[in-house]
């Protein structure tokens, strides 16, 4: 791909990053959810997907989804630095998306968890998965981890033990902004892994060629009468 | 004596409602119900309001909350009362509103439970139950209702050989009705493959309570029921023919020591058993009448050790009908078929007129496909406050079985 010279001063320089192996996950449901990296292929149908809880206040799913549209389109645009996007998919459908960064080769910028299918705990394995992929495959150190949402404070704060840098705050501050930033250091990671992660590696082919292609949510639980609205 | 009649039933979708408040969460139920009766235009009717609530003056901040129902729903000059029993208000304001109406004081009675907990964190939530512990001898300690819960459990499991395999069987179950009931907080299945026997089930299925796991506590839920009551020797009555049909054929209440540990026997929930024996009696009935089940499943094992309390099974037998499927919908004695507190949900101060609400719809024959239990004739509600220090049961019957 040629790129002129303004095009290559805009983008910015990228650290080596190692894939994130997929994996599959049994919910509680017993559906079948796959882990995988997202391609940017796939930006129309991740943004498509997140579109409707733009307009969703209810457990500040519209400031996550704001946050995350742009996030998604400045990694597909090449805007943002050593993002990665991970989607949670069951049989394509997509039920959750997180997005995060590397900052330096240490550290890691854990930026948005959006949980569609809810009530399966999508989204804490998802936060999990973005973890693993920080600490376990790009080896990073610590995390920074802001919430924006009291659910958010619980599943990370609270049941991560995570350690505040507020002391450290305006040298130590999340690239979010605005709230105070957590971390998950490698010492807090490994005493709550075995509780936290968990899937099976490798996925069947078969199981990872039905992820693909990705597919719009049949339903927003977020959104009233999404179905209903969807099929008239 | 005049028998007394459910003509009228409501109910609030179970689980976050925090757009509204309090009152208007209870209003909704009433509302419903006046509906369901056919009486929206005539609500002055009604003689009498109970209003179960546990915690609207510690995690809503509000309190005069039958006055302001009462003025919510415009029903003024109605007399109005509050009945808070922790966990158990909802069958006690039920109870109240039994003996207003069978003691001929009088004939149309409204009773409403409702509660707003995810108005608070979890946390607060589980600190606000927490607080009909003792406060010297257990709170003070951090002694939380789920912890109860996991030690009850694991004394069962010892004493009975209970597994963890058969809570999940409980909670399987528990969710496949609570899919089918629109008014479910959860109502999302699980399977025995995803909470238990898969690969994965040690981390989407944590533990809460050891041997409790997440799947083996019920969820924190906003939400109300509503019930009227008219005596069927009333001229009311007549109004309600097209609802009517189903009354309260007895209604029992025990209490226990406040304390766990004051008990002979931590495992022998005496109050629940004496409170079905004084309900039975009442009905003229025994366990062997019963068609089925609503039971306070908080934890998992409290459905299991209830339904051997009432008489439904023998002392540590529950886990062998469950693994035979006797307590689903289509078996012999379906148990928790709205989803129970499980999966429905459990706003404390609703959760014991919603039970009545679901015995009501079951005996009409109302309830959703596939939740529906065959010809019922008489179904037992059991709602348990504190750790089984005040229980209130409740048999309701077709009115001319």
């Amino acid at each position: 791909m040629l790129l002129d010279n303004m095009e290559k001063k805009l983008r910015p320089p990228e650290l080596h990053m190692t894939p994130y192996p997929a994996k599959l996950i049994t919910l509680t449901s017993g559906e079948k959810m796959v882990v995988r990296e997202a391609e940017r292929k796939e930006t129309g149908i991740l943004l498509q997907t997140i579109l409707p809880l733009l307009g969703a206040p209810k457990d500040f799913y519209d400031v996550v989804a704001a946050r995350m549209y742009s996030e998604i389109l400045g990694w597909y645009r090449y805007r943002v630095a050593n993002m990665f996007v991970l989607v949670g998919a069951i049989e394509g459908e997509i039920a959750g998306i997180v997005t995060s960064r590397m900052a330096s080769p240490e550290i890691g910028i854990s930026l948005h968890t959006l949980t569609i299918k809810r009530g399966l705990r999508v989204g804490a394995q998802l936060f999990a998965a973005k973890m693993e992929h920080h600490l376990d495959y790009l080896k990073q150190k610590e995390v920074y981890i802001v919430a924006e949402s009291p659910i958010g404070f619980k599943r990370w704060m609270i049941e991560y033990d995570l350690e505040s840098r507020e002391d450290r705050y305006p040298e130590v501050q999340h690239e979010l902004g605005g709230v105070p930033t957590y971390s998950l250091t490698r010492d807090l990671y490994e005493k709550v892994k075995d509780k936290k992660v968990t899937g099976i590696r490798p996925v069947p082919e078969e199981i990872v060629a039905a992820s693909r292609p990705l597919r719009v949510p049949t339903e927003y639980s977020q959104v009233p009468n999404s179905r209903e609205e969807k099929t008239a | 004596m005049r028998k007394v009649a459910v003509v009228g039933i409501g109910h609030t979708r179970f689980g976050n409602l925090s757009d509204y408040n309090l009152v208007d969460v209870m209003a909704m139920a009433s509302l419903d119900a006046m509906e369901d009766a056919g009486i929206t235009e005539e609500r002055t009717l009604i003689d009498q309001l109970f209003v179960a609530n546990m915690g609207g003056g510690i995690i809503n901040h509000q309190t005069g909350i039958a006055s302001a129902l009462v003025s919510r729903i415009a029903m003024e000059p109605t007399p109005a009362e509050l009945i808070e029993n922790g966990p158990a208000s909802g069958a006690s304001a039920v109870k109240l509103g039994y003996m207003a109406v069978k003691s001929g004081m009088a004939d149309l009675v409204m009773v409403t439970g409702g509660e707003l907990m995810r108005a608070v964190t979890g946390w607060k939530g589980t600190d606000f139950v927490a607080t009909l512990l003792h406060p010297d001898v257990e709170y003070r300690y951090g002694l939380t209702l789920p912890a109860f819960g996991g030690m009850f459990t694991r004394l069962y499991m010892e004493r009975y050989g209970l597994t963890e395999r058969d809570l999940a069987l409980v909670a399987v179950k528990d969710h496949a009705n609570g899919a089918k009931n629109p008014f479910a907080h959860v109502q999302n299945e699980c399977t025995m493959e995803g909470i238990y026997d898969g690969p994965n089930a040690e981390v989407v299925n944590n533990y809460v309570a050891e041997p409790l796991r997440l799947y083996s506590m019920c969820p924190v839920s906003d939400g109300a029921a509503s019930l009227l009551l008219c005596a069927t020797d009333s001229p009311l009555y007549e109004r309600f023919k097209k609802r009517a049909g189903i009354v309260i054929s007895g209604i029992g209440s025990a209490t226990d020591t406040h304390c766990v540990h004051n008990r002979k026997d931590p495992l022998d929930l005496e109050a629940v058993r004496i409170s079905a024996e004084r309900a039975y009696q009442n009905a003229c009935l025994t366990a062997s009448d019963i068609s089925f089940a609503e039971l306070h499943d908080a934890f998992v094992i409290l459905e299991i050790a209830i339904s051997e309390e009432i008489g439904l099974f023998r002392k540590g037998e529950a886990k062998n009908a469950i693994a035979e499927g006797a307590t689903k919908v289509t078996g012999s004695m379906p148990i928790n078929t709205s989803g129970g507190l499980k999966a429905k949900g459990h706003p404390v101060g609703a959760t014991g007129v919603s039970q009545v609400y679901e015995l009501v719809k079951q005996l009409r024959q109302e309830a959703e496909e596939g939740r529906q239990v065959a010809d019922p004739v008489h179904g037992i509600a059991v709602n348990f406050g504190g750790f089984g220090n005040n229980v209130v049961t409740t048999i309701c019957s077709k009115e001319f079985a």
